[in-house]
């Protein structure tokens, strides 16, 4: 008996593979012939992304080469388009004159690129991107010296093309009639991470922009004119705007079709002898540009033609941009909606934004940036229905910190910044009351309005305010005082402006500052960069994306350089407890990469010196390997909580000192600070941990917790002066946080906690921390900051980011010429 | 009309401009020690041999504003276009400049 005739129109991803979904189910039934326009075997369109940015070949992305169609005994047309399919006689006739009968066809005629119908669309130079042959004109428009691209369409698609013209060497500007990147995928937050992470790789952006008309000279393009005017010039121009599903053929034969061709569930057109597949298809009102579903589709659409079980009910969706470095994932309701609830999770070091959406106790979407490695799992959450309300609290941190860190506790409260109409945020006055007070009192100088109203009477930092409200309602009468130090010679303004203003401007980016202050520089210099990203951070700990080019390079590599180049390395011994298995590892990473030195240090940690920058990262990942993460023995920041052991072993103690410090450093490793802090913690007043000479310090009494701040044994010897005592354990600890976060809010960048309680006063400080509703919100400051800053650093560059600041730009100098 | 000059420089292909970020710097090494290669805020990019004339720190690893890097070991601040030290350390020795072309985004770094 003779077998069915199976023709498959389309020799594309999704006629391939459905014609691989039959072969699976029953490998001898038909006899298949495939057609298609394109004149080369079957090749995975989705990489034609990395081809374009040269980082693959045609080669690398077949999926089907010749010997796949021969040994399944499949005749393949190539280059033969099909122009009309008879019903009646159920014959396929194509390009060249070829007819083919058929018992079963497949419809897997993809979808066409859209090209706007702007005046210039037709001049040369203007390309889409949706096969090899666009691909290869776009790489010889890049070969061109100096030659600039102008993508049309910020979805996937045209941004994968700018990024891949920008690899080539081409100036690339993304025009986008949306304000947010890739809007269908993404929420406005990750858009806007988006667009500056790939400003950061080259690729412009030009949002909100419409395109009104392509310009030429000489039949070729030469720009691309906007609506507001102007013309951006460019010798290619591509149209990334969308896809629509290629019908034209199936509308010709009558078949049923709507945006795309009709089908059921058993993927059958309303001919039950047509099948159709891909991204042609309309299936429950949907068209699908995605990969995923069409595999899904095949499947059904095989059971169908093989009589096994099978169907296709619809797909949910999930999105993954293939920029190198940019790590961007999207799953279903992204965006939310009515009865959702959001969980949002930013790191502004990483450049992280995490969204999950939560419905009825299950995840119904999420949108991923900067880190997208849990998106299968939360893909996975949310195609199981899993019920997540009992992991809510961690779930956020990802799968490793749900599944890995029970018990932690993750969560914090998040407090709202302090009222803009607030003047002095010490002391509670507003604008109203001081220029209230000046005018009915007739007050004329700083500290009459000091001692009047009480603004600007503690920290200071809003002294330049209150002298500009002097200034205003007095007009000349106002003599201001002698100027603050400026930062550097860059400005001429002082810290506690800087930090004002970007509080009370917003100003949420470097440039932003530097634009409002008139920075005389063009990008600030190493004095001023690393104090004004700090104060940034501290502003605005979930929106600001840490600049790593202004931090000195033990803060961007996540080490402390030595005189040689090399590089040490401290591990975070929590409280000074560590245990063998710790120890071993240590050992081991010694000897693995020959560590020179290993040194014992004041903090009660251990100290590798001598690594080699190439090594860090691995050095990290068997540290991290073994529980450790940094020490931050680099930072601006949490260093040492050094500890005695406490009631645990002493006959003195008094209280839990080793399990006080532990608790301390757990809860605020991580948070960055003017200067460095250390911490100690002592169990009784003989003191053993030395908690008197550390920036805080801690002496557990029998009836509580002595906390003291202001220590010093460096440069500098000063003992702490007490600030406060308190009776639990939960109140030195919000105590701790608190004292720490007005130092974050108020320290100017590089004055230690001594410095800075000398320039407030210690009653100032003292008057913070014991008020209960003061204190509390402080603490929550820390704790929100927090969220985004307790985070492995080693871990995360184990895991590549930032891998380019470990690797040489090219090892091809290495050895002298042969 | 000139004679064929032959170019006494032996240009190596390191990389793309954009490998190397903006207000950063990368390094290659050679068989003299490392070359860095900064590019700065303006998109321009420079080479240097990687030690400053202080003490042989690795500018690489340096913050990078203007035209200028500051060395990471004791802050001296360097000018990228000469390699000399700027302000009260001007005149105190230089790190070499190596040279260095950009062809159609690609570096091209000299052997001389």
């Amino acid at each position: 008996m003779a077998k069915e005739r199976l023709i498959v129109v389309g020799n594309g991803m999704a006629g391939c593979r459905a014609v691989q979904e039959v072969l699976k189910r029953d490998p001898g039934r038909y006899e298949i012939t495939i057609l298609g326009a394109e004149p080369r075997v079957n090749y995975d369109r989705i990489m034609l992304s990395p081809v374009l940015a040269g980082e693959k070949t045609f080669a690398d992305i077949v999926i089907n080469d010749e010997a796949w169609y021969r040994d399944n005994a499949i005749t393949l047309h190539a280059g033969r388009a099909v122009q009309a399919i008879d019903r009646q006689a159920r014959i396929v006739s194509a390009e060249g004159g070829l007819e083919v009968g058929y018992d079963r066809l497949i419809m897997a005629t993809g979808s066409d690129p859209i090209r706007l119908p702007l005046p210039g669309g037709d001049l040369q130079g203007v390309v889409t991107f949706r096969d090899l042959d666009d691909v290869e004109a776009m790489v010889a428009a890049s070969a061109q010296t100096g030659a600039r691209a102008v993508v049309i369409g910020g979805g996937l698609l045209g941004i994968e093309a700018a990024y891949g013209l920008v690899r080539r060497g081409m100036a690339a500007t993304v025009v986008h009639l949306v304000d947010v990147l890739m809007e269908r995928q993404l929420d406005a937050s990750a858009g806007f991470l988006l667009a500056d992470a790939l400003a950061g790789k080259g690729v412009a952006t030009e949002l909100g922009a419409v395109s009104e008309e392509i310009v030429g000279v000489d039949g070729r393009v030469a720009g691309l004119k906007l609506k507001d005017g102007r013309t951006l010039p460019c010798e290619l121009l591509v149209m990334a705007v969308g896809i629509r599903p290629n019908t034209s053929l199936a509308k010709a034969a009558g078949l049923e079709v709507g945006r795309g061709l009709i089908v059921d569930d058993q993927m059958r057109t309303s001919d039950p002898r047509i099948s159709a597949v891909g991204e042609c298809v309309e299936h429950r009102g949907q068209c699908y540009g995605l990969v995923a579903p069409i595999w899904e589709m095949c499947k059904a659409l095989a059971a169908g033609l093989t009589d096994t079980a099978g169907a296709y009910e619809g797909s949910v969706l999930s999105t993954r941009l293939k920029v190198s470095g940019v790590d961007v994932f999207s799953a279903g309701k992204f965006a939310g909606g009515e009865g959702c609830e959001d969980i949002v999770f930013r790191d502004a070091g990483r450049g992280v934004y995490k969204r999950v959406v939560i419905e009825d106790g299950k995840v119904a979407g999420a949108v991923l940036f900067g880190d997208a490695a849990d998106g299968a799992w939360y893909f996975d959450l949310m195609r199981q229905s899993a019920e997540v309300a009992d992991i809510r609290e961690t779930l956020i941190f990802g799968q490793t910190a749900t599944e890995g860190l029970r018990g932690l506790d993750p969560s914090a409260a998040v407090a709202a910044l302090a009222d803009d109409a607030e003047v002095c945020g010490c002391n509670g006055v507003c604008k109203g009351a001081i220029t209230g007070a000046i005018v009915a009192q007739g007050l004329s100088t700083l500290d009459e309005v000091k001692a009047v109203t009480k603004a600007s009477a503690s920290c200071g930092s809003c002294t330049p305010l209150v002298e500009k409200l002097l200034m205003l309602t007095l007009g000349d009468g106002f003599k201001a005082q002698t100027g603050p130090k400026p930062v550097c010679g860059c400005t001429h303004h002082g810290h506690a402006e800087a930090r004002r203003r970007i509080v009370a401007e917003s100003l949420k980016s470097m440039p932003a500052v530097m634009q409002a202050l008139e920075w005389s520089t063009p990008d600030g210099c190493a004095s001023c960069r690393p104090a004004l990203n700090y104060y940034l951070i501290c502003a605005w700990p979930g929106e600001y994306r840490d600049d790593k080019q202004s931090r000195f390079i033990n803060e961007r590599v996540h080490a402390n350089i030595q005189k040689d180049g090399t590089y040490s390395v401290v591990p975070r011994m929590w409280g000074g407890m560590t245990n063998s298995d710790e120890l071993r590892a240590i050992a081991d990473v010694v000897d693995k990469f020959k560590i020179p030195s290993v040194k014992v240090t004041g903090g009660q940690r251990i100290d590798l010196l001598g690594v080699q920058k190439d090594d860090l990262p691995a050095v990290w990942a068997d540290l991290n390997a073994a529980g450790m993460v940094s020490g931050h023995a680099y930072a601006k920041g949490l260093r040492t909580v050094k500890t005695c052991v406490g009631t645990d072993w002493c006959r003195f103690g008094t209280q839990d000192s080793t399990g006080l410090g532990v608790r301390l450093e757990k809860f605020m490793w991580g948070s960055w600070t003017p200067a460095k802090v250390k911490l100690g913690v002592s169990g009784c007043p003989r003191n053993c941990a030395e908690a008197t000479c550390k920036d805080i310090g801690v002496i557990c009494v029998d009836s509580g917790y002595e906390i003291h701040v202001g220590g010093a044994a460096g440069l500098h010897i000063q003992g702490t002066e007490l600030l406060t005592k308190v009776a639990t354990e939960e109140e030195a600890i919000w105590t701790i946080c608190a004292v720490t976060q007005a130092y974050r809010e108020e320290g100017w960048y590089l004055e230690r906690i001594y410095k800075w309680m000398a320039r407030v006063g210690l009653d100032s400080i003292r008057a913070q921390v014991e008020d209960p509703q003061v204190r509390r919100a402080l603490y929550d400051r820390f704790a929100y900051s927090q969220r985004f800053f307790r985070i492995d650093p080693w871990a995360e560059r184990v895991a590549g980011r930032h891998s380019d600041e470990f690797t040489p730009l090219s090892r091809r100098m290495e050895f002298e010429p042969a | 009309m000139n004679a064929l000059v032959k170019d006494p420089i032996a240009w190596t292909d390191v990389g793309a401009v954009t490998d190397i970020p903006l207000r950063g710097a990368r390094r290659v090494p050679t068989p003299g020690g490392n070359v860095a290669i900064f590019r700065t805020g303006d998109g321009l990019v420079f080479a240097l041999k990687d030690a400053c004339p202080h003490k042989g720190g690795p500018l690489s690893q340096g913050i990078i504003h203007g035209h200028a890097v500051t060395c990471p070991l004791h802050a001296w601040s360097i000018d990228l276009a000469t390699g000399e030290p700027m302000g009260a350390d001007r005149g105190k020795g230089c790190a070499p400049v190596v040279p260095l072309e950009v062809r159609e985004g690609r570096l091209f770094l000299g052997r001389t």
